[in-house]
């Protein structure tokens, strides 16, 4: 009779032993260098705490004192919002298109594709900052960034739902003589609208929340006047701005998820 | 011969079309709204065309004299998005457990790591930059304790999630053997929220990746400083090549994350 062990142990994760214990070791190395080589300043860090103390003291209680400025931000960023979210919508369905493998030749697939990894690339912050230096401070600004930003989202995840449309129809056309655009038009469009619709009531509430950022480097918004509530030290003022955002934001994700929810 | 009279046909009844011009109708309505009362100066709008082409050609030739920082920034911006990931992923775990309604210990703890989920979530990152640039000073430590602030609430929201999905028979099985607590968690939980565990935090270190290239420009350290001084300075062509550093840093990101993806799940 072979004795059994009389002890179990969880199987490791990694079973090579070598390569574990390496990739602790990695994984040790590089959080210590890492640490070493950031440029940390640990006086001042030192200093975060009566910082914070300052700040967190300024803050409460959160001051609606000025509500005319914040209820006029925040319209700006529900007007933002709005009209980047059309205009993303619309300008995604041709890019869409030219990125679906299926429609296509494969040159203008790859222009497409460029696109839309380009607008995927860059934060809203980033994009935000090149139109406020190229069309000036204001809404404005915020709009195109957040064209950009949808035209990321929604035309990659569109350009996904054409690839995968049943081609039947699109074949049954071809068949029958129709041209490209009316191939479109009757045997795509119907395929993906409900996606689409969906997909753009999404990105409005995903505007909304992008708007209350971009703001912050001057695109207009509810994030305008709270980088100037932080700027100029009214920390009372700032809470209440982050506050209602917070709130704002809570509602519209419920909005959105039970709009959504309803036409799936 | 004689045509022949097709049935009338539509595709909706006369309810569900007034339904469908009512919301075209209202929809319309909401974007005139907005339009026609958005603060625009339409004189921009129409010379836009022309300062963005303006701006594009001074970008042209991008500028490399300035390389080597900007790779050394580029990679304080890795290790920023790195560090910040662990540390959220570590902090996310008890997070996750009491936000999560079958291990939690008691409907205050449920609520407060609700709590904690929500209020985590909604505040986006930069504004935590914001805040922790004023409390820290500029530098990665501020960008750092930002992308984790923010990273706790959709890590701990998805593994929660995860932990609610559990099949719970492991857990009772050991538990009818008499296992302690916290050995049922770990042989019970652990190991059935595991492959989500990695791919929720290999996902968010590749969402993180991205919002670090942009805390510089609060002050929060990373490419984000760079590119910030070279816009402030109107250096362009400079402006062009950090551009480029992030669009292949995040492209380079997605290919490690998806290739890290693949092995492990």
């Amino acid at each position: 009779m072979s004795t059994a062990k009389d002890t179990w142990r969880k199987r490791p994760f990694i079973a090579n032993p070598l390569l574990r214990y390496g990739l602790y070791a990695a994984i040790v190395v590089y959080v210590v260098t890492t640490f070493a080589t950031l440029p940390i300043d640990w006086d001042r860090i030192a200093q975060g705490l009566s910082r914070a103390g300052r700040i967190f003291g300024g803050a409460f209680p959160p001051s609606f004192q000025r509500s005319e400025l914040l209820i006029d931000g925040f319209l700006e960023s529900l007007k933002i919002a709005i009209l980047a979210t059309v205009g993303g919508i619309i300008l995604s369905i041709p890019i869409a298109f030219m990125a679906a493998r299926n429609i296509v030749p494969l040159p203008v697939f790859y222009v497409g594709r460029a696109i839309i990894i380009i607008a995927r690339s860059f934060h809203p912050v980033i994009v935000a900052i090149i139109f406020v230096k190229a069309v000036g401070f204001g809404p404005f600004a915020g709009i195109l960034t957040l064209i950009v930003y949808s035209i990321g989202f929604v035309a990659k995840l569109l350009a996904e739902r054409i690839e995968e449309i049943d081609p039947g129809p699109v074949e049954a056309m071809k068949a029958a003589g129709a041209p490209f655009l009316s191939t479109l038009i009757y045997a795509v469009f119907p395929q993906i609208m409900q996606r689409q619709i969906g997909l753009g009531i999404y990105q409005l509430d995903s505007n909304l929340r992008a708007s209350a950022v971009v703001g912050i480097v001057g695109a207009g918004g509810i994030g305008a006047t709270l980088a100037n509530a932080f700027g100029r030290y009214d920390y009372d003022f700032a809470l209440a701005i982050t506050m209602v955002i917070v709130g704002v934001i809570l509602i519209s994700e419920a909005v959105s998820g039970a709009i959504r929810k309803r036409i799936a | 011969m004689e045509q022949v009279q097709l049935h009338d046909w539509a595709r909706y009844t006369p309810v569900q079309r007034f339904q469908r011009y009512g919301l075209f109708a209202l929809t319309a309505l909401v974007v005139a709204w907005a339009l026609g009362s958005v603060n625009i100066i339409w004189a921009w709008v129409w010379d836009a065309p022309t300062q963005m082409g303006d701006l594009f050609s001074r970008m042209v030739p991008p500028d490399p004299t300035h390389l080597d920082q900007i790779l050394s920034a580029l990679w304080e911006t890795v290790n920023l998005a790195t560090i910040a990931t662990a540390l959220a992923v570590v902090l996310a775990l008890p997070v996750a457990y009491i936000a999560a309604q079958n291990t939690t210990p008691n409907a205050l703890t449920l609520w407060l790591g609700r709590f904690i989920l929500v209020s985590s979530r909604s505040v986006n990152t930069i504004i935590w930059a914001l805040l922790f640039v004023a409390i820290f000073g500029p530098g990665v430590v501020a960008g750092i304790v930002a992308i984790m602030f923010r990273s706790i609430g959709f890590l701990g929201k998805l593994l929660g999630e995860a932990i609610e999905e559990i099949d719970p028979k492991p857990v009772e099985a050991l538990k009818a053997c008499g296992a302690s607590h916290f050995k049922v968690v770990l042989y019970a939980i652990v190991p059935q929220v595991m492959p989500t565990f990695f791919a929720v935090a290999i996902l968010r270190w590749d969402i993180n990746l991205r919002e670090s290239t942009v805390l510089g420009l609060v002050g929060a350290g990373g490419i984000g400083m760079i590119l910030q001084g070279a816009i402030d300075t109107f250096n362009w062509q400079e402006v062009s090549t950090v551009l480029l550093a992030i669009i292949a840093l995040v492209v380079a990101g997605e290919i490690v994350s998806s290739y890290l993806r693949r092995r492990i799940l």
